[in-house]
């Protein structure tokens, strides 16, 4: 008997229709993953299975964990199951864990509400747990004092700590870098085997799907368009959205050749300390060093790409480039020109580069509009255009990134995650800058989304010749858009050249780790060999 | 498993080392306040235009009247001298001698912070004890009628006036019911008459801090519960109760202890009216009184003490902060 059998569960909550006669099934050890981009009903899948709907949410079909119908058992009963039977792995590390209790109590307190045992039997089998999932710190540590990786890995003790037969992962390493990724996604694996669960696995990202999951489920707007054993569905796909997806995902985009000429940002031996906590009581701060010795050029019209892990530096460097912070030694000049003057931000030099970040929906003041969201820049110029100067600039950015100019008068609610982004290239673009760095300018975008815009990127490419600094922890993202490629670890870059000989032929061990860890799109046309 | 319990051990002393710098810091800050209000307080009273001296006795006073009561302030003294005697005396408990009642400031807070502390502290009690069960009520029944209910009941809370429910509290309880006197305070001497005599003053404070305090653990309560770690509370197997008493009212509590350090401050100077209603011989009154005899001195040390008191209760505010979050003294 399958351990997990979805049959025709349709879900609607008030006159929505969030799911539509979906229907899936697993066995015991086995790793089913659902994918599709967002709204496309994988995360109300995952809640149905766990009684876990928000309020409003009517429900129809079957739900069978181990030939109990979910949708038929009352909340007491439900309770019993979750925690007990079922399992589940959220997708923020950071906010999963209550912050004001000890990582060992809160694994233990899995166990003590479904089993009659003492407080100490219970800790001791949480501390158990949490070795077992290869967490290396006491469970008397708070929540604070992990790092992403390990927090997840308590998250998980918490969800197996009972054994369930099945563990759903929601996005369980999206909010993660590529190494932990991938010792999370071993970890996972090896739990499925060695207790013999099912494992629901729910992820956007299609490399970690191909490459874990021995069932994949594509979903779209609620259905299901595509079930079939990996293998199967990587060599023979039926339905156009799922190739449509797949091809978006390991979208290769054409650059143009570069143009432009000589040097256009020099930094130099750059280091940047902040200070961390004081050890004794006003004794002196000990300072943590976020850059170190970093030096670099980029020229004239080169895309060049930063990658490495969280807390390596990437955001120091950028807001020391833009002018944001000034660094205690070193030097950063953008055509001779110092970023920095007498401790002042150099204004002649920051009206020459912008920057897109990465949230589309926090990055703008909702209570503007676009034309005065995407001038911003122009408080920069000393003379800035006005009347139809202005109108015109703003219509020149909006044609630019593939918007209309009569969208000028409309706010940023109005517009999808992609639009938005495109709205803050425009913003970038304004006073046509030298230097744009785009800061994880695409992460937050559905995979088909991500395609059009870096489609965009090389398009402004084509017009005129763009020098950015392409930030990513993305690794494909970044091979596909720069020429060159810096990877930066622990406040330094290890390792910097030409994007495809960094990573056909990469020579420090930390650059080598990276790529290895990164999951792997199967070649499409040719995944008859690959699988 | 012997090697992780000391392990344990360690970790647990340097939580405990973390707490205590926490505090240590913390106390720093009290020090520092203590010192920039004691300057403008004095700066104030003292030296900001026209002569105290000849404030306090009114315009037509005579001149060797003034003459003689700015020798007696110490007036003719420099500001710096006048300041550092006026702190010193008040770390030595010298208040200085109150010009309308001819006795030492010290004695008259004495007697009536007896009443003035105890009605703050039960007021304060009341509200905790009203609030909190109405707004975690509430929040667990979010939308339903009894939610609407006490929230509804709040917002009554909040608008009325606490002199005029005070005077309903003494038309019901003092003279149609006659359980409570009407007012007045007959001393510590009978603990339970006393507490008898502050019970109406302090449901008149109470019930309107309680209205807001609800409001903000109702709301406080209501963020948590959205929060993720409730969501993995629930797959954990907790109950909706269960998740809430185990894992939201903790985080909600920070919010909420804000609103009670301020509350108690409040409740220490801000009882003039209902002390009025009541005739409670509190800080209220003398303040009031100083106020309307022109008594500097009184006033500038009554608030002084009032300002040390909402200091100290940011203090242990404070304090109760870090030992409700983990986080919090990780950051002294």
């Amino acid at each position: 008997m399958s351990i997990l059998a979805i049959n025709g569960l349709s879900l609607r909550i008030g006159e929505t229709e969030i799911l539509h006669d979906v229907s899936l099934s697993m066995q015991h050890g086995e790793i089913v993953a659902i994918t599709g981009e967002s709204g496309s009903g994988k995360s109300m899948t995952a809640l149905s299975v766990m009684g876990l709907l928000p309020r409003g949410a009517g429900a129809q079909g079957q739900i069978l964990l181990d030939g109990v119908d979910i949708l038929q058992t009352a909340e007491p009963d439900l309770c019993q199951m979750r925690g007990n039977a079922m399992g589940m792995v959220f997708q923020e590390p950071m906010t999963a864990l209550n912050p004001v209790q000890t990582i060992g109590a809160q694994v233990a307190e899995t166990i003590l509400i479904h089993e009659k045992t003492t407080k100490a039997e219970a800790h001791q089998r949480a501390a158990a747990m949490l070795e077992r999932v290869g967490l290396k710190v006491a469970p008397t540590r708070y929540p604070h004092e992990l790092s992403g990786g390990q927090r997840q890995r308590v998250v998980i003790a918490m969800a197996i700590a009972l054994r369930p037969k099945l563990l759903i992962a929601d996005e369980p390493t999206t909010a993660l870098d590529v190494t932990t990724q991938a010792r999370i996604l071993d970890l996972l694996q090896d739990l499925v085997r060695e207790f013999d669960m099912g494992l629901l696995l729910i992820t956007h990202d299609l490399a970690v799907v191909a490459d874990v999951a021995d069932h994949i489920v594509v979903m779209q707007k609620g259905r299901v368009v595509e079930a079939a054993p990996t293998a199967e569905l990587l060599t023979n796909m039926q339905h156009p959205y799922t190739r449509a997806l797949f091809e978006a995902s390991g979208h290769v985009v054409q650059l143009p050749e570069r143009g432009g000429v000589g040097q256009l940002l020099s930094v130099r031996n750059v280091v940047r300390d902040y200070p961390a906590r004081r050890k004794v009581l006003f004794g002196p701060r000990p300072m943590v060093r976020a850059l170190d010795d970093v030096s670099f050029q980029m020229d004239h019209g080169e895309r060049v790409g930063l990658v490495g892990e969280s807390g390596c530096g990437k955001s120091t460097l950028t807001r020391a480039i833009l002018g944001l912070e000034e660094v205690q030694r070193g030097e950063i000049r953008l055509d001779g020109e110092p970023v920095f003057t007498h401790h002042r931000p150099n204004l002649a030099v920051r009206r020459r580069m912008q920057v897109v970040f990465q949230d589309p929906y926090s990055s703008f003041n909702p209570r503007h509009r676009v034309d005065r969201l995407i001038t911003e820049p122009f408080h920069l110029l000393d003379d800035p255009p006005q009347g139809k100067a202005r109108a015109a600039a703003i219509g020149k950015a909006l044609g630019d990134v593939g918007l209309s100019p009569g969208d000028a008068g409309k706010y940023i609610h109005e517009f999808s995650g992609g639009q938005r982004q495109r709205i803050a290239i425009a913003r970038a673009l304004i006073i046509e800058p030298e230097l744009i760095i785009f800061d994880e300018a695409v992460s937050a975008l559905d995979v088909s989304v991500r395609a059009q815009v870096l489609d965009l990127i090389a398009d402004l490419c084509r017009k005129r010749p763009l020098a950015y600094l392409f930030i990513s922890h993305d690794l494909s993202v970044v091979r596909t858009v720069t020429d060159r490629v810096m990877v930066m670890q622990a406040g330094k870059i290890v390792e910097q050249g030409e994007t495809e000989q960094v990573f056909t032929n990469p020579q420090h061990p930390y650059t080598k780790t990276l790529i290895a860890a990164a999951p792997k799109l199967p070649e499409l046309s040719h995944a008859v060999e690959t699988v | 498993m012997p090697g992780l319990s000391t392990g344990r051990d360690v970790l647990d002393a340097l939580h405990f080392i973390t707490m205590i710098r926490y505090a240590l810091g913390r106390l720093t800050s009290l020090v520092i306040s203590l010192f920039v209000a004691s300057l403008v307080i004095f700066a104030v009273i003292e030296v900001i235009p026209g002569d105290p001296a000849a404030f306090m006795l009114g315009v037509n006073a005579r001149p060797d009247t003034i003459a003689a009561l700015r020798a007696e302030m110490g007036l003719d003294q420099s500001v710096v001298t006048r300041y550092f005697d006026w702190v010193t005396g008040l770390l030595r408990g010298d208040f200085g001698q109150s010009w309308t009642y001819k006795t030492p400031v010290v004695d008259l807070i004495a007697d009536r912070i007896w009443v003035s502390l105890p009605l703050a502290i039960y007021a304060l009690i009341l509200s905790t004890l009203i609030a909190f069960p109405a707004g975690i009520y509430a929040a667990s029944r979010r939308g339903g009628p009894g939610d609407i209910t006490i929230m509804g009941a709040t917002q009554l809370g909040v608008a009325i006036p606490n002199f005029w429910f005070a005077m309903i509290l003494v038309l019901i309880f003092a003279i149609n019911l006659r359980w409570f006197s009407a007012g007045g305070f007959p001393g510590w001497g009978d603990p339970l008459q006393a507490i008898k005599a502050l019970t109406l003053p302090a449901i008149a404070l109470a019930l309107p801090q309680a209205a807001i305090l609800a409001r903000v653990m109702r709301s406080s309560l209501l963020d948590m519960l959205g929060e993720d770690f409730i969501r993995t509370a629930r797959a954990k197997g907790l109950t909706r109760r269960q998740a809430l008493w185990r894992h939201a009212v903790r985080n909600a509590l920070i919010p909420v202890l804000t609103i009670i350090g301020l509350q108690f401050s409040f409740l220490l100077a801000g009882g003039i009216i209902i002390e009025q209603v009541f005739f409670l011989p509190g800080l209220g009154r003398l303040i009031f009184q100083s106020i309307s005899a022109r008594d500097l001195i009184v006033v500038e040390s009554v608030v002084m003490l009032l300002v040390f008191t909402v200091i100290v209760v940011n203090f242990a505010v404070d304090l109760a902060y870090a030992a409700v979050d983990p986080r919090l003294r990780a950051r002294a």
